[in-house]
């Protein structure tokens, strides 16, 4: 179910993203939109020096000197570039990426996203989530619409460390489509079967929903 | 022209306490015959800045079992789980850095410049006790450059010069840990006559570079082997 769930998640997301458009997948979720492209090509960038990743290789061609940021075997497609770290991050940094697709652990209804840290958990890991926050220009939330445990991702108020100040602007669940405008998350579109009642039940965050809406 | 190291020889230029810049990301681009260099020998209360500190028992991860570490600055821990348990133990010091911070602040470090001001963690708890400001409208948290005592970095050919070039990704933070430190040492899988790479494929000069050190790993499918 959960694997079908974040499939359904992808596919929607693959509708925002424009062809040619520079895009950096975080892990999780996001990892799984290049299988469902089809005829849509992105320039997909890794952040670890790379822009214009292909596909994984075939096991007889795998080089561990071009890996993903995940740290995944991969190819590099016509036109790629190499390039070192500090370039990298100029990059995402400098506002170059058209879009970041990031997995979270919470988003706010105002857009703000908690994506590196536990609350009582060692705090030791950050990588590139903070850079892609604060400057791709535009950022996709890929996420389940609940936590393991049932706990509501779309959230009042940040439970979890911030992301830093830079706002989402789509998240996509496998119930929903919400857009952030001006501080407010709106209902853009319900994607399963779920009523309106229970889709508020279950989403921690208050949204904007207009009478249009209707399950797709 | 650099000069070429035995084995062990380049340990000599490190001294107990010393800094460490250290190339890689995961194991890619990361100097695994310097890292057991370092492990074999007596050094002790080095700090390593890097992205990670490798694996389990592998890459900088040696280091760790080695108890030769005090101190590691760098973005991304938790995929070594001894780090995250030295750290727990109290027996290592960790500073986290966003990755673009780390890579930016070391380019500084080997450019003549101080610090910088970035948008990146402003507002978080990353940029506790960091001086904000504000220029045209938005909001910059200062971050001080970093240098180091000795880089050890990862290429994959150089010239006899000390002109390096670098496999695919295993890039990385390399070009930029070899400016920052007094010392540049370079584990290398191959040694050219000069004139041999191209001026433009190039990506370290030679004048940030002291000293070569033949690489003992060959890439086998998935995973780096020693070849000795």
């Amino acid at each position: 179910m959960s694997q079908s769930d974040r499939i359904t998640i992808a596919k929607r997301i693959v509708q925002e993203l424009k062809q040619g458009q520079v895009v950096n997948l975080g892990v999780g979720i996001p990892t799984l939109i290049p299988d469902y492209l089809g005829a849509k090509k992105l320039v997909l960038q890794s952040e670890n020096g790379l822009l214009g990743m292909g596909p994984t290789p075939p096991t007889a061609e795998v080089n561990m000197d071009l890996i993903s940021a995940s740290k995944a075997p991969i190819t590099m497609e016509i036109g790629a570039s190499l390039f070192d770290s500090s370039n990298s991050f100029a990059m995402i940094r400098g506002g170059h990426i058209d879009v970041a697709v990031l997995g979270v652990l919470q988003v706010d209804q105002t857009g703000e996203i908690a994506n590196w840290a536990v609350p009582g958990q060692t705090i030791l890991g950050v990588g590139g989530a903070m850079d892609l926050v604060a400057g791709a220009n535009e950022i996709i939330v890929a996420t389940l619409h609940t936590s393991k445990n049932g706990e509501p991702k779309l959230v009042k108020e940040l439970t979890f460390p911030s992301s830093g100040i830079r706002k989402a602007d789509l998240v996509v669940t496998e119930h929903a489509v919400f857009k952030f405008e001006e501080g407010t998350m709106k209902l853009v579109e319900i994607l399963s079967d779920i009523s309106l009642e229970e889709l508020k039940e279950k989403t921690g965050a208050e949204f904007e929903c207009n009478s249009e809406i209707k399950n797709s | 022209m650099v000069k070429l190291l035995q084995k062990n020889e380049f340990v000599n230029f490190i001294k107990d306490g010393d800094k460490l810049l250290v190339g890689g990301f995961g194991m890619s681009g990361t100097p695994l015959t310097l890292i057991d260099g370092v492990a074999s020998s007596s050094l002790k209360n080095l700090t390593i800045v890097s992205n990670n500190l490798g694996e389990p028992g592998k890459g900088l991860g040696i280091l760790l079992k080695e108890k030769k570490l005090v101190k590691a600055i760098g973005s991304y821990f938790t995929t070594n789980r001894d780090a995250v348990q030295a750290w727990v133990d109290g027996e290592l010091e960790i500073e986290l850095i966003p990755q673009g911070t780390l890579a930016e602040a070391v380019r500084c470090g080997g450019a003549g410049i101080g610090g910088f001001y970035t948008k990146t963690a402003v507002g978080t708890k990353l940029a506790d006790g960091k001086e904000e400001k504000m220029m045209d409208g938005e909001r910059f948290i200062l971050e001080k450059a970093i240098k180091g005592d000795v880089s050890l970095i990862k290429a994959h050919k150089a010239d006899r010069l000390g002109n390096l070039v670098y496999d695919h990704t295993g890039r990385n933070f390399n070009p930029v840990m070899a400016t920052a430190s007094k010392i540049v040492i370079a584990e290398v899988d191959e040694i050219v006559e000069n004139g041999e790479l191209l001026p433009s494929e190039i990506v370290t000069p030679h004048v940030y570079v002291d000293y070569l050190v033949m690489s003992n790993y060959v890439k086998k499918a998935g995973v780096f082997v020693e070849s000795i």
